[in-house]
């Protein structure tokens, strides 16, 4: 098995990012972006990145043989990606299947948003999203077919005005050269090339040929996010355009009784305060008038049956529920009989809180609200679903809504709402305004904190056995919490009319280990909390407690936990492959100085597998990740630049709920408001992170996703051989390790 | 009155003094490179510099600024030439990129201060810069590779 390992010297040379940084800044120019002299507003309506319809409809100096690539007189190739760039990099690596099959000239490739349209849906899920993990594996084809596509059309009129076999003719880097090497390059060719009809079937390259996909190519986006160019929903300015904040109820479920609004309505800059369902919007000329106005109403709630709620009582019921039986998600032999007459066993409970998503850009939507017609500009990962329920608060047909897609100040699933709450809102107060209306709502941190939407709190209780030999021979879990899909529009879709949500045990439903006896239970939770899928979804807790309790039975068969898994998945070679390289690549086995440990973990998630190995001390108290070294399996890959942030970014995603974050619910509120309470791994904490990728022949997976669940157990494990203690609840807390 | 300059060019508003720099920058003057993450100075994404010092601008009143010369990311250099910037491209740094303008305004102060900083120097002078994504990794590569490009120059 081969590997390939980042570190800075392996990432591309420094010429060719100088290179990128040219073609950046042209390629601003020629989006037009114009900021007013001295002391003025943003007025520009051309936002790099962000679809338009002008630029979308374009045709003038362009050819757009296909929904996906426009190619210029003036040789530049625009890439339209139908995924949001929430900093996953699809703005780069969809662009280069895309440009692979074209063999364009990369440093003439940029991206744009799509906008909203049919022909842009997720191949898998039917509508225009990005989640799952899925931009990459469902763009393949579509993005390769679509580069090629352009390509044999570009051969075509070379070949015509040549008088030539087009099968005579190759392509490279933005040309087409006859076998006599005269040359024409793709812009030359647009005007030709656009009045044939695209091929019915295209030949793909063969992988070995690949110029581009499976190289480390810098990102697209990468220089317009250091000099303030980048455009977030939050930067878009529309003239004319209020902002508006927003008092919302302090407890979910919770009805407005009465507000006086006499001292925030004679407040500078404010222009209207209007009521909408999910509260009431203080309208003025600049966010700061409009938040110290909203702060300034005084709002009676009714606060409903929410009132009282608290999250210590909850996680006891959870603990009560787990005693009993569930619904049966999997069931193999015999697992009460041979808990009965185990050699020895041992049961641990596991617990993960409420946690929110934290995007570093608060939601935010901005609306432009005309009688016949509606535009909306927000970081949206569900344009299709946003689409059709702005059109419906607006009271207009979808096709008359227009939906821009801006840069994504991190995603992580929150702004993938099946109720499209951010929009649905934003589309409220301007209805309220009257059209024409242009405003942007703006949540604050803490309204985004306490805005609901939370990855679900859970509970997994496990027992499990050991014969003489030290072998497991039965795993008995019982998980308990909230579903995210219930009462959703993807209920029928995920759920497929099981008793339980998929959401809720995936990562421990597919227990891989060698076990003959299993039976795994799941109850479902029915509390009002909104909740909603984060990075990683069930495995961000259930990987904490499958891969921590296998470490506590390798423990109880005093057997070594790297050797312990890799008994029991001998017959799993995607795991075993990942595992083995973790504890290679970490000298698993190796002395560490006194006072740190080891621990590994291993877990399957959207297509990926991983393992990773987290080294640890304790001093004072206090737990220090010092390393991680994390392996992974994606099967074929496109940029492994990007799978190497990814997985870094994922371990420190994990790493930030295994060790400080936690909602807690008391009487009914939110206990927590900002940074400051639901603290994020810093700069200070961040361990050494090493990622390695497995050379693989296997369907893609995802990347953006899988890197998450492995921390947490990894981390645990790493405590058990640094302490002797175990830690059963996040965030760890070591007063609590038995 | 408020005066003051921005990226070297002489501002002068009309404001409530109270406002916070931030909002002023943003909604006032138009620069949206400057990001709003916490309103509470415990997230960094509002980094700017008010006479060469990194300030947390969500909670710095703009009359904080009176007189002074603050610089935002867009002033740091629009053609991408500084160093950090440089060292950013070639670590390809920023994931969704929110919170780059922030670490990179606070980079630059460190780099003034210590041109060739310690792991611990970072730690010190970062550790106010939240990423969600987390880069932390390659910002540090990307100081050290800046420190190392500035050196560089300088032996020259």
């Amino acid at each position: 098995m081969s590997t390939r390992q980042f570190s800075p010297e392996r990432v591309a040379s420094a010429s060719v990012r100088h290179e990128r940084v040219r073609s950046e800044v042209q390629r601003r120019d020629f989006l037009k972006f114009s900021l007013a002299a001295s002391g003025g507003l943003l007025i520009g309506f051309y936002f790099p990145g962000v679809s338009s319809q002008a630029s979308a409809q374009e045709s003038v100096n362009g050819f757009m043989p296909n929904a996906f690539v426009r190619i210029g007189t003036d040789e530049r190739v625009t890439v339209i990606v139908n995924h949001s760039e929430m900093g996953q990099g699809v703005y780069t690596s969809l662009p280069m299947l895309l440009a692979e099959e074209l063999d364009a000239d990369w440093s003439k490739v940029g991206f744009e948003s799509a906008p909203v349209d049919p022909k842009y849906n997720h191949p898998a899920f039917g509508m225009q999203m990005t989640g799952g993990s899925s931009s990459v594996w469902s763009g393949l084809e579509q993005f390769r077919q679509a580069g090629a596509a352009a390509r044999a059309m570009l051969v075509s009129a070379a070949a015509t005005r040549w008088n030539t076999d087009p099968a005579s003719c190759r392509t490279e880097s933005g040309a087409v050269f006859d076998s006599s090497n005269r040359k024409l390059t793709y812009g030359q060719l647009v005007a030709d090339a656009a009045k044939l009809t695209p091929p019915a079937h295209v030949q793909l390259k063969d992988p070995k040929t690949f110029k581009l996909i499976g190289k480390p190519i810098p990102r697209l986006d990468t220089p317009l996010k250091l000099n303030g160019q980048a455009v977030f929903g939050l930067d878009v300015k529309l003239p004319g355009m209020l902002t508006a904040v927003i008092a919302r109820p302090p407890i979910f479920g919770a009805t407005l009784k009465t507000f006086d609004d006499s001292k925030a309505r004679s407040m500078p800059g404010v222009r209207k305060i209007v009521q909408v369902p999910s509260g009431i919007a203080v309208i003025a000329d600049t966010f700061w008038q409009a938040k110290v106005a909203r702060d300034a109403l005084r709002v009676e709630w009714d606060e409903g049956a929410m009132r009282g709620f608290s999250t210590t009582t909850m996680m006891q019921d959870f603990r009560e529920r787990a005693k009993l039986p569930g619904v049966s998600v999997r069931k193999e032999g015999d697992a009460a009989g041979t808990l009965a007459s185990a050699a020895k066993k041992i049961e641990a409970v596991y617990e993960a809180p409420y946690l929110s998503h934290l995007m570093m850009e608060p939601l935010n939507c901005v609306v432009d609200l005309r009688e016949d017609s509606c535009e909306v500009w927000t970081g949206s990962q569900f344009q299709t679903i946003d689409r059709a329920n702005a059109a419906k608060i607006a009271g207009l047909p979808a096709e008359k809504v227009q939906l821009h897609t801006t840069f994504l100040g991190g995603g992580f699933g929150r702004r993938a709402n099946p109720q499209s709450d951010f929009v649905v809102e934003a589309a409220y107060v301007a209805k309220a305004m009257g059209a024409p209306s242009k405003v942007k709502v703006v949540w604050t941190r803490e309204d985004d904190m306490q805005g609901g939407w939370y990855r679900p709190a859970f509970l997994h209780a496990i027992e499990g056995g050991i014969d003489a030999a030290g072998n497991a021979v039965t795993w008995r879990s019982r998980s308990v919490g909230q579903s995210i899909m219930a009462g959703t529009i993807f209920a029928e879709m995920f759920m497929k009319g099981k008793a339980y949500d998929p959401a809720s045990v995936e990562g421990i439903d597919d227990l891989p280990y060698a076990i003959p006896n299993i039976a795994i239970e799941s109850h479902q939770a029915d509390i009002k909390v909104p909740v909603q899928w984060l990075r990683s979804v069930g495995h961000s807790h259930t990987a904490f407690a499958v891969e921590s309790f296998i470490d506590e039975l390798a423990a109880l068969a005093q057997k070594d936990p790297y050797q312990f898994r890799r008994d029991m998945l001998l017959k799993q070679p995607r795991y075993l492959g990942v595992l083995d390289l973790a504890a290679q690549k970490s000298g698993w086995g190796k002395p560490l100085p006194k006072g740190m440990g080891r621990g590994i973990a291993v877990h399957f998630a959207f297509g990926s597998y991983l393992a990773h190995v987290a080294e640890v001390s304790v001093t004072d108290g206090k737990i220090k990740v010092h390393r991680m070294v994390c392996a992974v399996d994606c099967g074929q890959y496109v940029n492994p630049g990007i799978i190497a942030a990814q997985i870094e970014g994922g371990a420190i995603f994990g790493a930030s709920a295994a060790l400080y974050q936690e909602l807690t619910f008391e009487d009914g509120r939110l206990q927590q408001t900002n940074f400051n309470t639901f603290p994020v791994m810093r700069m200070n904490e961040c361990p050494e992170i090493e990622t390695y990728i497995v050379e693989s022949n296997e369907k893609s997976g995802g990347i953006g996703e899988p890197g998450v669940p492995c921390a947490a157990p990894a981390i645990a494990n790493a405590l058990f051989a640094a302490t002797g203690k175990r830690v059963r609840r996040m965030p760890f807390r070591l007063t609590e390790a038995v | 009155m408020i005066d003051f300059s921005v990226n070297g060019k002489p501002v002068d508003l009309d404001v409530d003094p109270s406002t916070p720099l931030l909002w002023v920058i943003r909604d006032h003057l138009g620069l949206t490179g400057t990001k709003y993450g916490c309103g509470i100075a415990q997230c960094g994404a509002c980094t700017v510099h008010i006479n060469g010092e990194a300030v947390r601008s969500c909670v710095a009143p703009v009359s904080r600024a009176s007189g002074k010369a603050v610089t935002t990311i867009e002033g740091l250099s629009s053609d991408l030439s500084q160093p950090l910037q440089r060292a950013w491209i070639e670590e390809d740094v920023p994931q969704c990129g929110y919170c780059q303008s922030g670490q990179l305004m606070s980079a630059a102060v460190l780099l003034r201060v210590k041109p060739q900083p310690t792991d611990e120097d970072i730690d010190q002078a970062m550790t106010g810069n939240i990423c969600r994504c987390g880069t932390y990794p390659r910002i540090r590569r990307a100081i050290h590779r800046a420190a190392g490009m500035v050196a560089k120059a300088g032996a020259r």
